[in-house]
This record gives C-alpha cells, structure tokens and sequence, in this order.
C-alpha cells in the first residue's frame, strides 16, 4: 500500500515543550503521526528515513515506556539508537549537566532525546548541543510527546480536538503530563478542566485556561474526555491525600463516577497505573471505555513523526511502505 | 590620589584604567573642592568642600573652598559631582572567612561602598570569639574597607543553642543572625531577643518559614505553575515576620528584618513602627528593581532568596522604601562561581552579586518615584550604620574619612563581564543604568578611582 506522508512546516530547532507550538504544527505532527500507525501494524515496520542518523535516549530519570518508545520509533525508521541511563546522583557528585551534555554532542548525534528531573534541564540542555533535542518529560514542567500521543488517540476516537470537553485528574502540581496537555488541548480548542484536592492544584492553574473542580461529579459532567494521572506513592499517605483509601474514594475513577461524563466518554492514563488508587482496575481494562493501550501504541507513531520532523529527514512527496 | 599613588599598588586586572589601591598609606592632608555636598543624616545638599587630615574629616561646609583650594594640602577636584558618606552594607554574603574578602573589598570599593558587614553563614561558621577576631585581623591586613561580622545567633547556624553574644560582641561582632537561614524555633527566638536586651544587641533574621518555603525555589503563582517549579508562597515570609514581631513586643528587643520581598511584609512593619516597637529592615535592589517575570525561561542568575515576587510586591517595597518603613537598602552580595548557577534552576545556588551595583540601582529609586537623593543615600548610609549602631554613614568632623564621589547621571549598561568581582552572577546584566562611583575613600585614602569619569 502507499502512505502518502503529510507535508508539515515546523521552524523549530528542537522540540522542548508544547508552548510556542501553533495549531497547525501540532496538526502537522498528528498527521504525520497518523502515516505512521498502519505502518506499525504491518509486519514489515522498518522504513529508512532515518537511515545513517544517530539518536540517543539520554534519560535522567526511570521510564520504561517512554524510553522504549522512543527506541522502537527511532529503530522503525532506521536510526541508530543508543539508549543511556545516567543516575542524577553521579551527575551531582561530578560531572555537570552540561558536562554530559558537551560529551555526548561530540559524538555528534543527529537527536538526543532526554528525560531529566527537574523543570528547565532539557532547555539547558539543549542551549549546549548541536543536535535536535526532544524533551522526553523534565519535572512537573512537560512532556510534549505523551501531549501530542494523547491528543492522537483523542483525534482518532473523537475525530476532532476541537470543543472537545477533557477532565484532566489527579496530581496536577507534580505533573508535566498535565502541563503539556493543557496547553496542546487549548491550543486546539478543546475545553480543559482539572479536577483535584486542593493540595494537588498548582498555584493559579486557572491562568492556563483551565476550569478548576474539586469534586470528581461535577468535574466530569458531560466531559468527553477523562484523562486520569497517576499519584505517586510517597505523597499518598499524609503529605498531599491522606490516604489511599480517601484518595480513591474520592478522586478514584470507577464506574459510579464516571456516570457523570458523557455516556461515549473516554478514559485516558498516561502509565503506568496504579489499580485502585487513581482509577479502577477493571474501569482500566474495559475495551470499551478506555484508550490506554492504544495510548501507548500511539506513542510510538507520535515519537517516529517528532524524529522524522527534527531531523529534517521527511521525504518531499509520497514515501513507500 | 597623587600622593599616594606611589606607593599603591593597582589588584585591578583588564584592561581598564580604574584603580583599587591596597597598602594602607595615610593621606595628610586632602581638599575636597567643586563638590555636591549630601550627608542625609543632616539633610545638608548644597556645593561646598571637604577638607580630610590624618584619615579624618576635618572640615566640611557649604561653600568651603569656593574661593580656591587651600596650601599645603592636597587638592581633589569633585566638578560638581556628589561628595557623600560611604555606603555602609549591612548585608554580604561570603563563603569563605578571610579568603574571599580580598575580592569582595575591590567590588565594595568600585561600588563607593566603605563598610560592609559580613554575614555568619561562612564555613567555619562566625560563632565563636575566636573567628570574630580573626575577621577583624584580616580586614586590618586587607586594609581596603571597614568589615564588620555579624556573628551567627545560635551556635553553627544550627538553630538551637545561642551564641556567646556578649563575648562576640566585646570581639566586634555588629549584630547577630543566622544570616540566610531564618531561627524556626520561637522558644530560640524569644531567648534570643530576651537575652540580647542586656547588652543592647541587635538581632538581624530574614524572616522565612522553611516548611512552608519547602522545596520551593521561586515566587509561588502562575510562572513557577507554567514553568513546573515548586513555589514559595509569600506568606512563608509574613508568616516567619509576624510571628518574630509578637516576640518582640512580649521581649522588648531590637529586631531587623532582612530582604523583604513582599507586600505583606512590608505592611507588617509599618503597623509595627507604628505601634513603637523596636523594628527596622531592609531590602535589596532585586525586590524593588526586578519582579519574578525576570525568571523568564529559567534565568538562574535571579534564582534568589526569598525568590523576586509579583509587580505588586514590588511596588509596595519602593512604597516602604519611599514612606521610611524600609530603613536600609542592602546589597546581599552573595558571590557564585558559574557552574553553580549552570544548572537546572532548582539545582542552582541562590543569590547575586550586588556590591558594584547597589548605587547605580538605587539611583533609580529617585528617578522614577517620589524619593530625594538624600533621603535614597540615607538607606545606604546612616540608616544602616544607626541601625548598627557605627559610627560611619555621615559626614562627621572628627570622623573617619569615609566617603564617596559619584556623578549621578552617568549612564552605563551594567556588563557582567566588566565587573570587578570574579563572580558574574548578576541579575542586572545587560541593564541600562544610571549612576557611577568616581572615587571611594577610606580613612582620607581613595581606594578606588574611575578616570575615565572624572574628566
């Protein structure tokens, strides 16, 4: 069969963050994205757009989806891909950020993919290098990738962003995931809300265009979209939530709460779950209602467009499959 | 400087024409003529002259010397520029007691700052007699600007025992404090102020609750939400502030809240004052010249604490500056290399350099508001040294002949890369400012000297 790959403008050096993207660059990359998932449903995957490239997966932080997601679009596609994990603890006793980052850029990589802590390191990063750099998650600050996964999945049940009404709940203070999709869904038009305790809210969420609700029913009547967030365990027990029990008693997603979003109503979560705490387990495997394990399928077409698109490597006219 | 300039010796590197002079060398006589004389603590702002003798002042007036410079002295042309009292900081930062003095004292000289005070966060920490000495030796061999410690208020900044204050005190410490950590225990605190009362002693805090401040590491709001960074609220401050007034008033002891940086604060102890309790504080140029949009896209160098607040709290800080509630204006001279500010913004040391910047910002202060150019040099003279209780910041016969030349009006664009100090981490870079030192005194001797401005 032939794919006829999108034409897509995209005048930036890396991809750090959603903000600054317009809409029709992040329309560009969702189509682009789009080429790409009956590709990875056939059995032979592998294109050679990438062919020659080097990517390295340089992540500061533990991930297991993310990391092979990008592994797997990086080899689909015909890169070299080297994947590196660098504890945080070894940074701070010697080597710099920086230091790490200049090392690898003399290895001149094509893209370096990289996951990091805290809020601004990849920017950093990415201010040292000569290479395309893509944020894979830096501390609560964004996660453009699992945004734009998302917003695919979305698209591809819903047919549309746009007006879409999406719940956003959980731990929205310590989350990028939730950063990068308020931003990417209100870019797009759709209505976003948060829906949290109070202690889980960062300071002035409103000011992102989001509507704030501290009770799960009302946060998600007539919602389209139900995008549940994960809680870490350390801030469950008496420091954000008193506990799991109350947490999920309240912000839990089952079935009598999702009663209240749209009857079509989707439910989202980025990985990986806690069953009974955030949301309900078997909620979470109903094929009929949830969107997760095509979330993660998603990721891989998503992170295979960002590759192509940074790299400069997308053919002009139709590619082959 | 002619005579004295034999025997000085130029520390200054690059390729700038500008003195800081070392070795101690007393200068007979000196005449100050052709100058602007201010002295804020005597409200005096008229053209006159000053005559120095033996490292002290000898004669000022208005009109002095106007019908030509004495003989036998020496002779200092001012063209009309401000002949002032030395700055008198009453709050730097330095790692290292001794070592890094040198550095500092060729900052504060090129920013017509001639006392500083010296703050006990050092490692060893100033908690002990023996330290305090030993701070006032190396600040006679450095020789350039008066240094003053404030000794730590509990023992190793640990926040549970306090310090031999009398004993420091006898030594030369100023006041005391534990500097950038704020005393959490308010039994310590209210000891602390309680005991400090039988030998008059001043305690310094810069008020913060650290668990509310917690892992925060700027303002609390929109940009620390849309940048992924843990806030810190202003009323970790307010909170710390009013708590230590209750004690003051239950203790009736001499109190001073360092850098406030929020409007609440401000208020706090303007009701305070006015309730007649024993309160003064300060801020620094950060806080009435800069707010947290300086944070941008994870500008390390105004990673500070507390953290630049929102447009209003900074209005309401030149509000205080303006009304008299903010007594002094600090700079908070808080020296770092670069690789501890290139680092991931939570990863970065907190604080900036300020000493050659204090005037030059301040300056502002009455350009742009309702404040007069010796009510603005009184927070940086006597009002600190009062506070103090030292006897610099005023031009006094008989007194030390600390003082400073400066034009007002000369622009410059503050460069990081120009500044004295070997650490560049200021949040001004790039800065269009106004205001430049020509010529700082010490004891009658200039320890700095600009040329190229005083043509």
């Amino acid at each position: 069969m032939t794919i006829v790959t999108p034409k897509i403008s995209f005048p930036h050096r890396h991809l750090l963050g959603i903000e600054g993207l317009s809409p029709d660059e992040i329309s560009g990359l969702l189509d682009l994205s789009e080429s790409h998932v009956e590709q990875n449903r056939q059995t032979d995957k592998k294109r050679t757009t990438l062919r020659g490239r080097t990517c390295i997966n340089l992540f500061f932080e533990n991930s297991t989806r993310t990391r092979t997601s990008f592994e797997l679009a990086g080899k689909r596609l015909g890169a070299d891909v080297i994947n590196m994990s660098v504890s945080t603890s070894s940074i701070k006793k010697g080597e710099t950020l920086i230091d790490t980052a200049m090392t690898l850029n003399a290895m001149h990589p094509d893209v370096l993919v990289v996951r990091h802590p805290d809020s601004g390191a990849v920017q950093l990063l990415s201010e040292k290098v000569n290479c395309a750099v893509i944020n894979g998650g830096d501390g609560r600050h964004e996660h453009p990738t699992q945004a734009l996964l998302d917003a695919l999945t979305i698209r591809r049940r819903k047919g549309k962003l746009s007006g879409l009404r999406v719940a956003i709940c959980g731990d929205i203070m310590h989350s990028r995931v939730a950063r990068s999709n308020i931003r990417l869904l209100s870019i797009m038009g759709a209505q976003v809300r948060v829906v949290a305790p109070p202690t889980l809210l960062p300071a002035e969420i409103g000011k992102l265009g989001v509507e704030t609700f501290h009770h799960m029913e009302e946060g998600l009547k007539d919602c389209d979209i139900v995008m549940m967030l994960r809680l870490q365990l350390e801030r469950m027990n008496g420091s954000f939530v008193p506990s799991v029990r109350e947490y999920f008693r309240f912000y839990g997603l089952d079935y009598a709460k999702l009663e209240a979003a749209k009857p079509d109503a989707l439910i989202m979560h980025p990985g990986p779950m806690n069953r009974g705490v955030e949301i309900d387990g078997e909620l979470a495997d109903d094929i009929n209602r949830s969107a997760i394990r095509e979330q993660v399928e998603m990721g891989v077409a998503v992170r295979m467009a960002c590759l192509e698109t940074l790299t400069g490597a997308l053919p002009q006219s139709g590619g082959e499959a | 400087m002619a005579k004295g300039a034999k025997k000085t010796k130029t520390v200054k590197a690059k390729a700038t024409t500008k003195t800081v002079a070392a070795a101690p060398k007393t200068a007979n006589r000196t005449a100050y003529v052709n100058a602007r004389l201010i002295d804020p603590a005597s409200g005096l702002d008229a053209p006159g002259g000053l005559l120095s003798e033996g490292g002290r002042i000898a004669d000022f007036a208005a009109g002095l010397f106007a019908d030509g410079a004495p003989e036998n002295a020496e002779t200092i042309d001012c063209r009309g520029r401000i002949l002032a009292p030395g700055l008198v900081d009453m709050r730097v930062r330095l790692r290292d007691p001794g070592h890094e003095h040198k550095e500092a004292t060729v900052s504060a000289a090129a920013g017509g700052i001639t006392t500083i005070i010296v703050l006990p966060n050092t490692d060893p920490v100033i908690d002990s007699v023996a330290l305090v000495e030993f701070i006032g030796r190396r600040t006679g061999e450095a020789g350039l600007i008066n240094i003053h410690p404030m000794a730590a208020l509990t023992q190793g900044l640990e926040g549970g025992e306090i310090t031999e204050m009398g004993l420091l005190a006898g030594a030369g410490a100023v006041a005391f404090g534990d500097g950038a950590a704020s005393i959490d225990d308010s039994l310590v605190m209210r000891r602390a102020l309680s005991y400090a009362r039988s030998f008059g002693l001043l305690i310094v805090q810069r008020p913060e609750d650290s668990s509310l401040a917690s892992d925060g590491v700027m303002n609390e709001g929109e940009i620390a939400t849309r940048l992924g960074l843990a806030g810190i609220p202003n009323a970790a401050e307010v909170i710390r502030l009013e708590r230590d007034i209750r004690l003051v008033e239950l203790t009736g002891g001499r109190y001073h809240a360092s850098l406030l940086s929020t409007a609440e604060s401000v208020d706090v102890v303007r009701r305070a004052k006015a309730r007649g309790l024993n309160v003064t504080c300060d801020t620094a140029p950060p806080y009435f010249a800069l707010n947290e949009i300086a944070v941008g896209d994870y500008r390390t160098f105004v990673r500070l604490s507390p953290p630049l607040r929102c447009e209003e709290d900074r209005r309401a800080v030149v509000e205080g500056i303006e009304d008299g509630t903010i007594d002094a204006i600090v700079s908070d001279h808080a020296p770092h290399h670069q690789d501890s500010k290139r680092q991931p913004f939570a990863q970065a040391e907190s604080g900036a350099v300020g000493l050659e910047t204090l005037l030059a910002i301040a300056l502002d202060l009455t350009r742009e508001g309702s404040l007069s150019l010796p009510d603005m040099l009184g927070k940086l003279t006597c009002g600190p040294a009062d506070i103090l209780g030292l006897d610099g910041g005023r031009l006094k016969k008989k007194a030390p002949a600390d003082m400073v030349v400066f034009d007002p009006d000369a622009p410059w664009k503050i460069d990081a890369d120009q500044l004295l100090s070997k650490s560049k981490n200021t949040p001004f870079d790039g800065k269009l400012a106004q205001g430049r030192v020509i010529r700082t005194v010490i004891s009658g001797r200039t320890v700095f000297h600009d040329p190229g401005l005083d043509a």
